[in-house]
C-alpha cells in the first residue's frame, strides 16, 4: 500500500516545513479553504474515517454535531496524550511529520468553525512538544496559521498544552479539565463536548492519527480513502508492534490487515525461534488473543465481534516464555496506578486486583484467589464513571479466559508453571 | 521566591488561554524547569499570579506524577519504563543494572545528589524497548552495556 501517514518519516529533515511543502504539503489546506465547510464534513463522512484514538467513532459524524451558529466560540483539541501501553504511533507523526498534523488540524478547524486549537501532548514527550512548537512557528511564518490564512478570511491559532504524567488525561473530558488547569478527572456525559466542551464551548477532540488522515481525504478524495481496507472501517492504519518479535516497530498498512500477517510478515515473526503464546491487539486494555485466534482482520468491527478491540492498534506479542500471571499483574498495576480516584469501583477495585495478582506472582497466592479476581471483575465492569476500570477488567478477563490454569497453578503451588 | 524570568514566562502564558487558571500546569512546569522541584512557597506564588486558591495549585501538583512537589530529585532523574513491552524485553534487568551501578534502590537519590532512580509506566516507546528517560531525553533499545555507557557518560 502507498504510505499516507508515515510517507515522510525517514526523509532527511522530515519535520521541516520546506520538506513538507516539497512533498505537496499544505495543498490540501489550500483546496479545503475554497470548499464549503459542509462539503468538507460530508467528504470526511463519506471517507468512512473512524477515530484512531481507540473508540473508533466516525469522525465526520462527530464534526457534524458541532452547532453551526457562527457567533459561538468553538475549539478543536488534538489528543496527543498517547498513554495506552503498547502504543507509540502518534509520537512518530509528532516528531517526524508535525506539519501533517498541523495541516489536518487547520482543515478540521475550518470545517467546524474553530479559530483556536490545542494540542494536548503528554508531558514526557518533551522533544515532541519542542518539535510541535517549532513547526507551529514555521507555519505562522509561511501564512498557514494565524490571521486570514492564505487570504481566505479564516484565522486560526494553535497552542501546545503539555500534560504532566496522567494516563487518564487521554480520556477526552479529563483532557479538557487538564487544559482548564485542573486535575484530570473525567466529566459526566452528557453534555457531550460537541455541545459543551472546553470552557463550556462546543469542542471536537480527535486523535493525532485521525487528524493526520484528513489532508489525504481532501486531496485524494473520500472514495479513494474508503477503497482501502474493509468497507465498514476503511483507510490506512498505523500498527505498532512490540514485544517478542524480530522486527518491532511501526507499520502503516490497510485497515483490516490480518493479525498473523502483521506479526509474522511485517514484524518478522517470533524471536529466537520461540512459539507465539498470546497477542494483545490494541493496547493493554484490549483482551489478548491466542495463537489460534490471530487469523483475524485488524479492524474495529471484527475485533469487537471476537470479544477484543482494535483500540489504538498497539500490538504486543508474547512468546511461550511469558508468564500470564506476571503480564496480568503488570497490566493491572498500571491501571490501579493510573486510576484517577474519582469513582470507588475503579479506585478500590483495581487496587485490590493488583494486590491479589501481586501475591499470586510472588508465590503468596491463596486458594480461591482466582475466584476472588473473577468476582472483583464483575463488581467493577460497567459500574465505573469512565472506561478506565472497564479496560482493566477486559484485560484481566482476557487473560483468565485463556490461561485460567496458570493462575490456578500460581494460587495452589506458589510458583509459575511456565 | 519565583525569579523574574519565571514570572515573565507565566505572564506570557495568559494569552494562550481563556482563563488564567488554565496556565496552572504550564506555570508549574516553568518553575520546576528552573528550580528542579516545587516548594510550598513557589506554589503559593503561582496561585497568587493566577488569582486562584493555593489548594487548586496543590491538587494539580499532587495529581500529575511528573511534578516533584517538595521532593527534590538529583541532577539526573532516571526513569525506567517497567510496563509490559519493556518488561517482556528485560526492563527488570535494566533496573538491576542501574541499581548496582549507582548503589541505590528505586526511589532513592545518590548521596552526591547526582542521580535519582524511578520506575515509570509506559512512555510511548514500546517498539524500541527496553527504554528509560533521563531528564528530557529518551534512551531506547537498551542493553546492559549501553546503560553503563550512558550512566558513565553523564557529567
Ligand atoms: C482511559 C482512557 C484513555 C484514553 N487515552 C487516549 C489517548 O492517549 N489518546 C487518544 O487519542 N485517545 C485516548 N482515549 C480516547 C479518547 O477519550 C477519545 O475517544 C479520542 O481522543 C477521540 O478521538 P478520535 O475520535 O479521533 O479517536 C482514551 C480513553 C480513555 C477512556
Ligand atoms: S511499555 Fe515501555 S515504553 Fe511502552
Amino acid at each position: 500500500m502507498e504510505k499516507v501517514l508515515l510517507k515522510n518519516v525517514g526523509k532527511p529533515d522530515s519535520h521541516r516545513i520546506d520538506t513538507y511543502l516539497a512533498g505537496g504539503g499544505y495543498e490540501a489546506l489550500k483546496k479545503a479553504l475554497r470548499m464549503d465547510t459542509e462539503d468538507i464534513i460530508q467528504m470526511v463522512k463519506d471517507s468512512g474515517l473512524m477515530g484512531r484514538g481507540g473508540a473508533g467513532f466516525p469522525t465526520g459524524l462527530k464534526w457534524s454535531f458541532i452547532p453551526k451558529d457562527p457567533t459561538l466560540q468553538k475549539y478543536l483539541c488534538c489528543n496527543a496524550d498517547e498513554g495506552e501501553p503498547g502504543t507509540f504511533k502518534d509520537r512518530s507523526i509528532i516528531e517526524h511529520d508535525p506539519h501533517l498534523l498541523l495541516e489536518g488540524m487547520a482543515i478540521s478547524c475550518y470545517a467546524i468553525g474553530a479559530d483556536t486549537a490545542y494540542i494536548y501532548i503528554r508531558g514526557e514527550f518533551a522533544f515532541g512538544a519542542r518539535r510541535l512548537e517549532e513547526a507551529i512557528a514555521e507555519a505562522y511564518q509561511k501564512g498557514y496559521l494565524g490571521k486570514d490564512i492564505l487570504g481566505s478570511g479564516f484565522s486560526l491559532n494553535i497552542h501546545v498544552h503539555r500534560g504532566f504524567g496522567a494516563y487518564i488525561c487521554g480520556e477526552e473530558t479529563a483532557l479538557l479539565e487538564s487544559i482548564e488547569g485542573c486535575r484530570g478527572q473525567p466529566r459526566k456525559k452528557p453534555p457531550f463536548p460537541a455541545l459543551s466542551g472546553l470552557y463550556g464551548k462546543p469542542t471536537v477532540i480527535n486523535n493525532v492519527e485521525t487528524l493526520a488522515c484528513v489532508p489525504t481525504i481532501i486531496s485524494r478524495g473520500a472514495e479513494w480513502f474508503a477503497s482501502i481496507g474493509p468497507e465498514k472501517s476503511p483507510g490506512p492504519k498505523i500498527f505498532g508492534v512490540s514485544g517478542h518479535v524480530n522486527r518491532p516497530g511501526l507499520y502503516e498498512l490497510p485497515m483490516g490487515t490480518p493479525l498473523r500477517e502483521i506479526v509474522y510478515e511485517h514484524a518478522g515473526g517470533i524471536r529466537n525461534g520461540r512459539r507465539l503464546k498470546a497477542v494483545i491487539p490494541g493496547g493493554v486494555s484490549a483482551p489478548l488473543l491466542t495463537e489460534e485466534q490471530i487469523d483475524i482482520s485488524m479492524d474495529f468491527d471484527t475485533l469487537a465481534h471476537e470479544g477484543s478491540m482494535l483500540g489504538s492498534g498497539g500490538v504486543i506479542v508474547m512468546d511461550d516464555t511469558t508468564c500470564m500471571v506476571k503480564a496480568a499483574y503488570i497490566i493491572n498495576r498500571f491501571f490501579s496506578h493510573e486510576s484517577c480516584g474519582k469513582c470507588t469501583p475503579c479506585r478500590e477495585g483495581t487496587t485490590w486486583m493488583t494486590s491479589i495478582l501481586k501475591r499470586l506472582e510472588y508465590g503468596e497466592g491463596r486458594p480461591g484467589d482466582v475466584e476472588l479476581l473473577e468476582g472483583l471483575c464483575g463488581n467493577i465492569f460497567g459500574r465505573t464513571f469512565c472506561p478506565l476500570g472497564d479496560g482493566a477488567v477486559m484485560a484481566l478477563r482476557g487473560a483468565l479466559r485463556n490461561f485460567r490454569q496458570e493462575f490456578v497453578y500460581h494460587a495452589e503451588n506458589g510458583r509459575c508453571m511456565v | 521566591m519565583l525569579s523574574e524570568k519565571v514570572k515573565e514566562e507565566i505572564r506570557g502564558l495568559f494569552k494562550k488561554y481563556r482563563t488564567k487558571r488554565s496556565a496552572c500546569m504550564a506555570a508549574m512546569q516553568a518553575v520546576q524547569r528552573e528550580v528542579g522541584h516545587l516548594t510550598e512557597e513557589d506554589m503559593r506564588e503561582v496561585a497568587e499570579m493566577l488569582g486562584i486558591n493555593p489548594v487548586r495549585v496543590h491538587e494539580v501538583g499532587a495529581f500529575y506524577t511528573m511534578y516533584n512537589v517538595q521532593r527534590p530529585v538529583g541532577r539526573y532523574h532516571i526513569q525506567v519504563c517497567t510496563n509490559l513491552s519493556c518488561s517482556l524485553l528485560g526492563a527488570e534487568h535494566i533496573v538491576n543494572v542501574i541499581e548496582r551501578r549507582l548503589g541505590i534502590k528505586v526511589g532513592q537519590t545518590t548521596p552526591d545528589n547526582k542521580f535519582t532512580l524511578s520506575t515509570v509506566q509506559c512512555l510511548g516507546s514500546c517498539g524500541t524497548a527496553p527504554m528509560m528517560q533521563i531528564n528530557d531525553d529518551y534512551h531506547e533499545d537498551l542493553t546492559e552495556e549501553r546503560v553503563v555507557e550512558i550512566l558513565d557518560g553523564l557529567e
